[in-house]
């Protein structure tokens, strides 16, 4: 079979073609090795590509063909290079952890290979999930498939350039304020942010404890769901996971009760910020289900001008604690110095590259005595406010539709601009995570062949709704999943 | 001169008696084991890592608190200390902060007779570090190590407030404080081994002065704390005495050459930026686990040290004696219920039953005699069956052998001699081999009998009795005169 006969393609189809072993996992492996082989050099969506142990586990699966295939049986996936893979390369995109290879699994990895997946390889991002556009990343930048001199977005770029280019059918991903869902819409494809504690966060490297979700990277919605139930469920090695079941699509309400969701539409999200088409294309999405009868509310959610600094403080924090084990000491990257503070110092400067740094300082700054009240309790303050703020708004509607953006994928190596209009891009996708709400990301059209990113937040744990909203949403849309020629240039 | 004034206070870190470390499964039995080999991902703070409570910990710790007659907060819940050091795998410790498990209780001991109250600021969980290695067969010459098998292993602090007033306090707070997490099987309380570490504060003020702080560390024994306090205190009181200032710092007890040394160059105050965990949630603890954990509480030493003392009549410092090791005080009760003359129990215990235990190097749970097997032993000297001297010849074989006291006396035919006829007879033999001693005797030198008496038990191999052996000399050489 060939690459482009894939481009539709669902989880659920792979696995009926399995079934009926039209393909083996071999030839599947194959197929997407040759995908990665010719689109890499162009997209860097790889950091790490598991060519020989795929396909040993391809060939290992193909000879062992059992009678009821695991949901993932055969089917390669990747993963975003800060999620621990056993006996591969886990570099976070930096230099600090360049040699370093996991000697566990993270329970999400687990899960994937217990349900019968194939890891095809390590994606791209920006070092330590700090980032917006994998530009971050130590190992150099992710292209856009859709225009390769644009961003694929960040920090989980690697992982949504390579589902968007489908050198990958599926992906993980992480996201902490916005790391899958900004991606994925920049790349065209779905992206879900879990529920805070749905997903287990062992073997997650962690960014900022409070926010860091693994979340799917997709094709389609259902995909989505399908990953979902995979990696979601109790975990006894995370004390923060929810201690609930895997979720299960029997969850999600029937296509009669998704009808009678009330939207609502917080205002705040469509303010002048956010580019113009973008707004439209929102507009046109919500058009859609209101013609086919879907109450829609506009509600507010007033803090959402506050989310950002707070964001930024509060994970900065707690990333300036959990990027202390990086000392040199045990593993890692170490630069010998004249005593101990010296070699803190010199692997620590080269280790890390200049954003991480910026914020383990801003991070440090903020624990620090005497600023401690000011700037981290004040923002865990502002968090509660922003919490408050959906709790109030999901009393008025069942689910939120916002853009997921304000802006289209910016040019790489585009001087940076102010480092807070740079911070700004992220300013729709933090709140629902400071919540730790699940939120969602679709594709609800292009504009010059850029996507636009549909955003939907549901409240605690209803991934049911969200799901069930954003399945009927992808359909009513009927956009053409991406598939593209890897040209310079714009194009779908 | 002037009259200085001394307050102590102590910071006490305990290792939880627990089979499991603190936040994985890895065990904690790790004294003398190679390096790096009780370890995981979690404790060695791996990527991706994350630390799941062992809720032993907690029960171990309320435990302590509970004892400490401290005030259980409702929620707490657990901070990360943050600061750079190689055996500090994460670059942070958990451990608590503003929310510690007990606060404002108090501890009671005895020093020097009298009974003395200190209260209790805090006690708080966290985790202990690993160790820097040095030397060893694992590391190349000039190079330092680190041993990760300590990582994570659980600790309580237990701060008291400065309410202690001399070295000899310090040290009779600390050893109570021992004897209480050691009775409650909170913490082996081995100082050596490190699983409790001592650290004091200690200042001199007088009326017209206010006292400096100093911090002292490295204080491995109960007897280095009385050696280190007190030397502190004669420096502090020079300086002060000579006009000259005390600087807040923290020294070191060097133990060999018995003086305190500034740490110097760690002086500036190191922010922590403690910030709550978010790896962990808070946790609260229910009316009902305190409750279970409370009413679970075995007697502690000083309610036994008191209830030894009225019930069995014994002085302040023979029961503080028993109770100071559980087994020892219960090895003592339990002797009692075979022959109740606590009295003369608690003396053969406190004498020979340490000495054959210290002989032995080793402890009362794993020696080889048994309560009965002493109450046995202590009837037949009561009887008067055998002497003092023949018993305690008999207890060395039974602590050795594990034979019990009558079977030792019939094998060695050690039955004590109280035929008046027969020691009649050795008593005239005495007499006469030694009539320089029977002149000083009847000159009126009461030393003299002692040795006749010892005379006597000589040629009996002991097995005089020795009330007899008196009456019958004394009555010989009345005749003599």
């Amino acid at each position: 079979m060939k690459i482009e006969e894939f481009k539709d393609f669902t989880i659920q189809d792979y696995h009926h073609l399995l079934e009926e072993k039209k393909i083996s996992p071999l030839e599947l492996v194959n197929i997407f090795l040759e995908r990665i082989e010719e689109g890499e050099d162009k997209i860097h969506a790889f950091l790490f590509v598991n060519e020989e142990k795929a396909k040993n586990e391809a060939r290992e699966k193909t000879d062992n063909w059992p009678e009821e295939l695991p949901p993932l049986w055969g089917l390669p996936v990747a993963i975003k290079d800060n999620i621990c893979t056993q006996g591969m390369p886990t570099t976070c995109g930096s230099k600090m952890l360049e040699n370093f290879v996991s000697p566990y699994d993270a329970t999400v990895v687990e899960r994937l290979k217990a349900a019968g997946a194939i890891i095809l390889g390590k994606t791209n991002m920006d070092e330590f999930a700090m980032g917006s556009s994998t530009e971050n990343s130590t190992f150099g930048p992710t292209h856009n498939p859709l225009d390769l001199r644009r961003t694929p977005g960040g920090s989980s770029g690697g992982s949504a350039a390579s589902v968007c280019a489908l050198e990958a059918p599926c992906a993980l991903g992480s996201d902490t304020g916005g790391s899958v869902r900004q991606p994925a819409a920049f790349c065209g494809v779905v992206g879900l942010r879990p529920t805070y504690g749905r997903v287990p966060r062992y073997g997650v490297v962690g960014l900022a404890s409070s926010l860091d979700q693994a979340g799917p990277i997709t094709r389609k919605v259902e995909d989505a769901i399908t990953i979902l139930e995979v990696i979601s469920g109790k975990d006894s090695r995370d004390s923060t996971c929810a201690p609930y079941p895997p979720f299960s699509r029997n969850e999600i309400p029937s296509l009669e009760d998704i009808r009678k969701i009330k939207v609502g539409v917080p205002r705040e999200y469509f303010s002048s910020r956010v580019e113009k088409v973008i707004g439209e294309k929102i507009q046109e999405a919500l058009g859609k289900l209101k013609g086919e009868g879907v109450e829609l509310v506009e509600v507010s959610l007033p803090h959402t001008d506050y989310a950002l600094e707070a964001y930024y403080i509060v994970a900065s924090a707690e990333a300036s604690s959990n990027l202390a084990r990086y000392d040199g000491v045990m593993y890692g990257l170490r630069v010998e110095g004249e005593d101990l503070q010296d070699m803190y110092f010199e692997t620590r400067t080269l280790g890390f590259g200049k954003e991480v740094k910026r914020r383990i300082i801003l991070g440090t700054y903020s624990l620090s005595s005497g600023h401690y009240d000011e700037y981290y309790l004040k923002s865990m303050k502002v968090r509660t406010l922003v919490r408050k703020d959906f709790e109030e708004a999901l009393k008025q509607c069942n689910l939120l539709i916002t853009p997921t953006t304000p802006s289209f994928p910016f040019f790489l190596g585009e001087e940076t601009q102010d480092l807070y209009e740079r911070y700004t891009d992220d300013i729709f996708t933090i709140p629902s995570a400071l919540a730790g709400l699940p939120s969602l990301s679709l594709n609800c059209g292009y504009e010059g062949g850029l996507p636009v990113g549909l955003q939907i937040i549901g409240g605690p744990f209803e991934e049911g709704k969200l799901l069930g909203l954003a399945l009927w949403l992808e359909k009513l849309l009927a956009l053409p999943s991406p598939f593209p020629e890897l040209k310079e240039g714009r194009g779908q | 001169m002037s009259d200085f004034t001394t307050t102590i206070g102590l910071e006490v870190h305990c290792q939880l008696l627990t089979q499991a470390k603190m936040f994985c499964r890895c065990s904690t039995d790790y004294i003398g084991k190679e390096p790096n080999t009780l370890v995981c991902p979690v404790c060695l703070g791996l990527p991706g890592s994350l630390p799941v409570l062992n809720q032993k910990v907690v029960e171990l710790a309320l435990r302590a608190a509970l004892a400490l007659h401290c005030q259980i907060l409702p929620q707490t819940l657990f901070h990360r200390k943050n600061y750079f050091y190689p055996d500090l795998p994460k670059g942070y410790q958990i451990s608590q902060y503003n929310l510690p498990i007990g606060i404002d209780g108090f501890l009671e001991f005895y020093s020097q007779g009298v009974r003395k109250k200190a209260r209790i600021r805090r006690i708080h969980i966290e985790e202990d570090a690993g160790k820097l290695v040095h030397e060893g067969a694992f590391l190349p010459p000039g190079t330092s190590g680190v041993d990760c098998n300590r990582c994570g292993i659980p600790l309580v602090e237990i701060v008291t407030e400065p309410d202690l007033s001399s070295p000899e306090e310090a040290r009779d707070c600390l050893m109570m404080l021992r004897n209480i997490v050691c009775y409650l099987e909170v913490s082996d309380g081995n100082m050596e081994e490190g699983s409790l570490r001592c650290d004091a504060n200690i200042s001199l003020s007088s009326s017209s002065l206010t006292g400096v702080k100093v911090e002292v560390k490295n204080m491995n024994s109960f007897r280095s704390v009385y050696r280190a306090l007190s030397y502190e205190v004669e420096r502090q009181r020079k300086l002060l005495e000579e006009g000259k200032p005390v600087f807040q710092e923290t020294r070191h007890w060097d133990e060999i050459k018995g003086v305190t040394v500034s740490a110097r160059g760690k002086e500036e105050a190191e922010d922590y930026r403690y910030f709550p965990d978010p790896d962990l949630l808070p946790f609260s603890l229910k009316t009902e686990m305190i409750e279970e954990i409370k009413s679970g509480l075995l007697e502690l030493p000083l309610e036994k040290e008191e209830r030894f003392m009225t019930q069995y009549e014994l002085s302040q410092g023979e029961a503080e004696i028993l109770v100071q090791d559980r087994e020892i005080a219960d090895f003592f009760e339990d002797t009692l219920r075979n022959f109740n003359k606590p009295r003369m129990v608690c003396n053969w215990i406190v004498t020979e039953v340490f000495r054959n235990l210290k002989e032995l190097g080793t402890t009362i749970s794993r020696a080889k005699i048994t309560p009965s097997h002493l109450a046995e032993l202590l009837k037949m000297v009561d009887r008067k069956e055998i002497s003092g001297t023949m018993a305690k010849s008999v207890l060395e074989e039974m602590f050795t052998s594990g034979a019990r006291a009558r079977e030792i006396v019939t094998r060695r035919g050690m039955a004590l001699i109280n035929d008046e006829k027969e020691l009649e007879n050795i008593v005239k033999e005495v007499i006469e081999k030694n009539p320089q001693s029977v002149a000083d005797y009847l000159s009126g030198k009461e030393k003299a009998l002692q040795f006749l008496i010892g005379q006597v038990m000589k040629e009996t191999r002991g097995q005089a009795d020795p009330e007899l052996t008196r009456n019958i000399l004394i009555k010989v050489l009345s005749s003599e005169e």
